[in-house]
């Protein structure tokens, strides 16, 4: 059927996950260059850069270097943003930097993307940064990985040293319930496996990385969940049968929602009816998740920037306690005289941290009860209480509306990120 | 801006046609500009939502004017609830402002310009030569203005593709009291969530188009049928060739000794400082001549256009650093 509600499967995002030495910024950089997204300045600022170095061939990491600092100190700060096209696609890669430390770059990266590239190293296998990698992948929700087992070019191109990764990863994963993995073999340095087959592994009759990432299906999870609209604004519209009317402004986060369906205010509980979609091209009869619109109610009914309005067969829930995992981002550790502001969809209200009950081992996975103290990159179950009650979903079954940050209240900083529970 | 009138047949609105039944009805195609442009308008409502006193960077350019347009989507039908700013540089081609000027008479907007001639009268920018590039100065006027006005949030049209100190840009990226950026102490930025608070005196520059690249700029102006300065369209222009580029014959640019200048059919990738923006020899007359260009162009949007990038690998990032949009 031509036209089923799908989702926009022309752009995908994805995030890349590697430790220091994997190869992460040459696979990007082959990726780039074979795939003719390396513009000629580019390729001659680059191969400048190499030849002043002194290196034999042009360093394709060179591609994502970013800032003057960076250069200087050789590291990565933080969360960039690469964008490319093939005729099939439109990519936008989060490219964040694999130290251990940084567990808060790569919740940042992980927040938005629909995929996750996990690299292995084919001499090493699984190593402790890629049980952290999967483990955050997996808790903020991506659902589909990519395990590109690089650097075959130093097992000599091996079959046995590709099947012997992939089985020490898949028994390590298990317990994650990844829903698709895939396993590529490829050299990022010389080519094989990343946009070109190349001829060193004939053994590998799958997709390269590139025709993976051009033909993965992207869920359409978000159109078929409950509806949900959180309100940015709410608007004056133009009078009809001599009654003023208002609009919400906001965007459909899930599901989707057509013109007679009965629906939900929140938190007031008030129930009414859409009584028409308004976009500046003019009324339409349904939305969909993803879509800005203005939506009129038929009754009355007093609504605000920060309510939300939802599907009456399946609420949210809410409340002014809920729990969340939550992770850590600012230099000061959790401090519990600090004034927290809680921004969970467009709500923004004071909240306080009641209980501080676990902090989650990303190595091992397991949780250790009552932690001393809560520093940047750990991640903890944390229970909160807010001042006014918010509408919510688990972040396993909705990311927009189970997702919220915490804002020092005084330096105004963003000091963690929570996924409720 | 065309379509004031209401005469405007944009595809977009094709696209939204109102369909028939509810819920099991056909439904329109939804393709990756429909997704940017929802992420605008959703950056553009959180806003005017968060922000005492948001403003619009307004050059003219391809990427304001897109801009533009989409504030007109976000808030209709309401007016826009900011005013536009242009910091001008009196470097500007003739052109380009008039079509400013156009714009704004067009849509009733209000339009405030701080000029960095100003600047250099008051003696708060100093200038070596007055051909040298005003990029930098833009700063100076830009964040006294921020100051004059009180403004706690400035809507750009920067895009994260155009360079690599944008690549890493937040698309909330708070400045300190003196504009400047801190690449190192960003707020982190996740899911769709933006935290514009500020204290008074700092302040917010917002960038609803980060996600989209020249490629998406242009499908979006040719879907969205919008009017652009004549500089961006083939013309024929007398230039010189200098290094690579060639080099547009101004007042402010004139030939040095021994070059030739020639005329030439060219246009503007960019719009930007006289002195400093390079038009790329060209054929194109139409929005759809100039879409497949971009498609097979060899050489990045500032790489073949603007000569102040070229000075130094880091001179973006040291621009922002100093209050730089």
């Amino acid at each position: 059927m031509e036209n089923k509600l799908k989702n926009c499967q022309e752009l995908l995002r994805f995030i890349t996950c590697g430790s220091v030495d994997d190869g992460k910024s040459t696979l990007i950089g082959r990726l780039l260059l074979d795939s003719r997204s390396v513009l000629a300045d580019q390729w001659a600022a680059i191969e400048a850069t190499s030849t002043r170095r002194g290196q034999a061939q042009v360093d394709l990491s060179l591609l994502t270097d970013g800032l003057q600092a960076e250069r200087e100190q050789g590291i990565t700060i933080d969360v960039a943003y690469r964008y490319f096209s093939t005729p099939a696609r439109r990519f936008i890669i989060a490219d964040t930097p694999g130290h251990a430390q940084y567990t808060r770059n790569m919740v940042t990266g992980a927040s938005t993307a629909d995929l996750a590239i996990l690299l292995l190293d084919a001499r090493k296998g699984v190593v402790e940064q890629t049980r952290r990698h999967a483990q955050i992948v997996r808790l903020l929700g991506i659902r589909k990985v990519v395990i590109a087992v690089n650097k075959m070019d130093l097992v000599a191109y091996g079959q046995e040293a590709f099947e012997r990764v992939k089985q020490e990863f898949l028994n390590f994963a298990e317990p994650l319930d990844f829903r698709d993995i895939v396993f590529i073999p490829l050299s990022a340095l010389n080519g094989d496996g990343v946009v070109l087959h190349g001829e060193h592994m004939p053994w590998y009759t799958g997709p390269t990385l590139l025709e993976l990432l051009e033909t993965v299906v992207l869920d359409e999870e978000i159109l078929n969940s409950s509806f949900r609209f959180p309100i940015q604004l709410v608007t004056r519209l133009s009078e009809e049968n001599g009654e003023e009317r208002r609009g919400a402004q906001g965007r459909v986060e899930s599901g989707t929602v057509a013109v007679g369906d009965e629906v939900l205010l929140l938190p007031s509980g008030r129930t009414s009816r859409v009584s028409a979609i308004e976009t500046y091209a003019g009324r339409i009869s349904q939305a969909r998740a993803g879509q800005s619109i203005t939506l009129v109610l038929a009754d009355q009914i007093d609504m605000s920037r920060g309510d939300m309005i939802a599907s009456v067969a399946h609420p949210p829930r809410t409340g002014k306690n809920f729990e969340a995992l939550v992770c850590w981002f600012s230099h000061t550790p959790y401090d519990p005289a600090r004034r927290l502001l809680i921004q969970q969809t467009t709500r923004c209200i004071q909240g306080k941290i009641e209980t501080v009950s676990a902090r989650l081992d990303i190595q091992t996975s397991q949780l250790i009860p009552s932690p001393a103290q809560v520093a940047m990159n750990d991640l903890v179950h944390m229970g909160f209480k807010v001042q006014q009650p918010l509408a919510f979903d688990r972040y396993e079954d909705n990311r927009t509306t189970g997702s919220f940050i915490l804002i020092d209240a005084l330096t105004h900083d963003t000091v963690a990120a929570g996924m409720i529970v | 801006m065309k379509g004031e009138s209401g005469s405007m047949k944009s595809p977009q609105a094709a696209t939204l046609t109102p369909l028939t039944s509810s819920g099991g009805g056909a439904w329109a195609p939804w393709d990756h500009l429909d997704r940017l442009e929802s992420e605008a308008i959703h950056i553009l409502r959180e806003v005017v939502a968060q922000c005492t006193r948001p403003v619009l960077l307004f050059s003219g350019g391809k990427d304001s004017m897109v801009l533009l347009h989409l504030a007109r989507k976000a808030f209709h039908p309401q007016h826009i609830p900011f005013p536009l700013m242009h910091v001008d540089t009196g470097h500007n081609f003739p052109e380009v402002i008039t079509f400013r000027d156009q714009v704004v008479k067009s849509l009733g907007v209000n339009l405030i310009v701080r000029s960095v001639e100003e600047s250099i009268r008051q003696g708060r920018a100093r200038v070596r030569f007055e051909s040298d590039s005003r990029n930098a100065l833009q700063a100076v006027t830009l964040v006294d203005a921020i100051h004059e006005f009180g403004f706690d949030a400035c809507l750009g049209g920067a895009r994260r593709d155009e360079e690599k100190a944008r690549a890493k840009e937040r698309i909330f990226s708070f400045r300190d009291e003196f504009g400047g950026w801190d690449p190192k102490n960003q707020r982190p930025e996740l899911w769709d969530l933006y935290n514009a608070h500020v204290h008074p005196g700092e302040n917010m520059r917002v960038f609803p188009i980060s996600n989209w690249t020249e490629a998406d700029v242009w499908e979006y102006i040719a879907r969205e049928r919008l009017d652009l300065p004549s500089l961006y369209f083939a013309h024929r222009r007398e230039v010189v060739a200098r290094g690579d580029q060639w080099i547009p014959v101004t007042p402010l640019t004139q030939p040095r000794a021994g070059e030739q200048v020639e005329e030439r059919w060219v246009r503007f990738r960019t719009v930007g400082d006289m002195t400093c923006t390079c038009p790329v020899p060209s054929e194109a007359r139409t929005l759809e001549d100039i879409l497949r260009e971009t498609a097979t162009s060899t050489l990045t949007e500032r790489g073949a256009t603007r000569t102040d990038d070229q000075t130094s690998e880091a001179s973006m990032e040291l621009r922002k650093k100093q209050g730089y949009f």
